[in-house]
């Protein structure tokens, strides 16, 4: 995060317009940085004395009973006042349509995570309970074995998604075998790694939460949760593992999609 | 012909309960688009009328943003009748003259006179009153209607983006004021030295 994105993000925190992970994000980089910090402080003081401050005004006694003498009046009896106007649809809402220069860029990362947030979260959330359901006496794997060539076919008229299945057993992430799970009452693919004792579930589907370019990073509940989008597929990745070796999973896991002929 | 009566009497009672509670927020974001009371309240009574007339479609999502847009499109039209003879409408000329300001003014002070310190309500609503459209009508919504991001989005038909940029603008300049308006009052040394802060 740079300082021109904190300086809209700032506000967000302040108004709890943020997801955690975002707001997890600012403060970080509000932290480090004197003059962001200073800023976030300021105007969260002038919203605390706005939010304090009486600045709803009263409708005065004589407007409120003219509008419930409104309400008390046929609707077809009643005419508008003055020429309150038939709008004549110019160019105010051009005028509007106009997005700011500034807003431009800093909403294609951001805006749509805060406007889905909730969505978005829900689905992090099912998919952490999927991958500790997923660690419970013998629900991990419906099918289990190290060879990718038995557990892609297998998943075949089971998930609308042929999931990508790698061998990283070079790299010391080794696979286990697959799973059917369901998220957000979908079924989807789950691919089962493991690094020493820590278990790596990937979770594939075509459409998983809002589509992200680049791999957002959350922890739910003290797991290590990664999504991110290609080749038309959302994966999470969900692990017990640190967050660098989790990263070195995703980076993995990417790579190989890049390159067909690792991915079968 | 008495059943219909009775179903628009059932149908006042509906919309009554469900838009008057909002009548204070009306009336305050009336205040600061119209800037007189006189037109505030005819705006006010005007967004009324045209909610009662079109409660059969309304699906929602909810009351308190549906009739502040209301609210807004009679204030709008109203500045479109009035556009040939004094005020400007054209808000997105306003917006890109904004754009070419610096964005923080800030007093380049000792660091305790950059803390924002407490203003009087009468104050707040005078500097609020003083900033420009559209950075008024999104910081009102957002202080003193108590909107969400997106039901601002929903009232001013904008995207959430144009939302948090127009609040963050609105927020430095009301800072700037709200600085200016305190070292006015307090008479501490020289006011504000204009400083580029980014």
């Amino acid at each position: 995060m740079n300082c021109n994105e904190s300086e809209i993000l700032l506000h967000a925190l302040i108004d709890g317009e943020l997801d955690a992970g975002h707001a997890r994000e600012v403060e970080t980089h509000v932290a480090g940085c004197p003059g962001c910090g200073e800023k976030l402080a300021a105007f969260r003081t002038m919203h605390d004395v706005m939010t304090a401050a009486p600045l709803k005004e009263a409708a005065p006694a004589h407007l409120r009973n003219r509008i419930e003498a409104l309400m008390a009046t046929p609707p077809s009896r009643v005419v508008s006042i003055r020429q309150f106007m038939q709008p004549t649809r110019r160019s105010f809402f051009g005028g509007f349509a106009m997005g700011s220069v500034l807003s431009a860029a800093v909403a294609a990362s951001v805006v749509l995570t805060v406007v889905r947030k909730d969505q978005e979260q829900t689905i992090a959330d099912e998919v952490v309970s999927a991958h500790i359901r997923s660690l419970q006496a013998g629900h991990l794997m419906d099918v289990e074995t190290s060879d990718r060539h038995t557990v892609k076919p297998w998943f075949n008229g089971r998930v609308d998604v042929a999931p990508p299945v790698v061998d990283l057993t070079a790299e010391s992430f080794t696979l286990l075998g697959g799973r059917l799970d369901y998220i957000d009452s979908e079924p989807v693919a789950a691919i089962v790694y493991q690094r020493r004792k820590h278990l790596i579930n990937l979770f594939v589907a075509q459409h998983l939460g809002t589509r992200r370019t680049r791999t957002m990073a959350t922890a739910i509940q003290g797991y290590n949760c990664r999504h991110w989008s290609q080749d038309g597929l959302d994966l999470w990745a969900v692990s017990d593992l640190v967050g660098d070796e989790l990263d070195e999973f995703v980076q993995k896991i990417a790579s190989a999609l890049r390159q067909p002929s690792r991915a079968s | 012909m008495a059943d219909d009566a009775v179903a628009e009497q059932e149908r006042m009672r509906t919309f009554q309960a469900a838009a008057l509670p909002h009548l204070d927020d009306v009336y305050t974001l009336a205040r600061y688009l119209m800037r007189n009371t006189q037109d505030a309240e005819d705006a006010v009574q005007e967004c009324y009328l045209r909610a009662l007339r079109h409660f059969d479609s309304y699906r929602g999502p909810a009351m308190k943003p549906w009739l502040l847009a209301i609210l807004r499109n009679v204030c709008n039209a109203e500045f479109a009748r009035r556009s040939k003879e004094e005020v400007p409408t054209d808000y997105s000329a306003d917006e890109s003259l904004a754009e070419e300001m610096p964005m923080w003014q800030e007093p380049q002070a000792s660091p305790e006179k950059m803390m924002v310190r407490q203003q009087d309500t009468a104050t707040i609503r005078r500097l609020v009153a003083e900033l420009p459209e559209p950075f008024r009508e999104a910081i009102v919504l957002r202080e003193m209607n108590n909107l969400s991001y997106q039901e601002i989005a929903q009232v001013a038909g904008v995207p959430v983006g144009t939302v948090m940029s127009r609040l963050a603008r609105a927020r430095a300049m009301l800072r700037a004021a709200w600085n200016a308006a305190d070292t006015a009052t307090t008479r501490r040394g020289p006011a504000v030295a204009s400083g580029t802060a980014l």
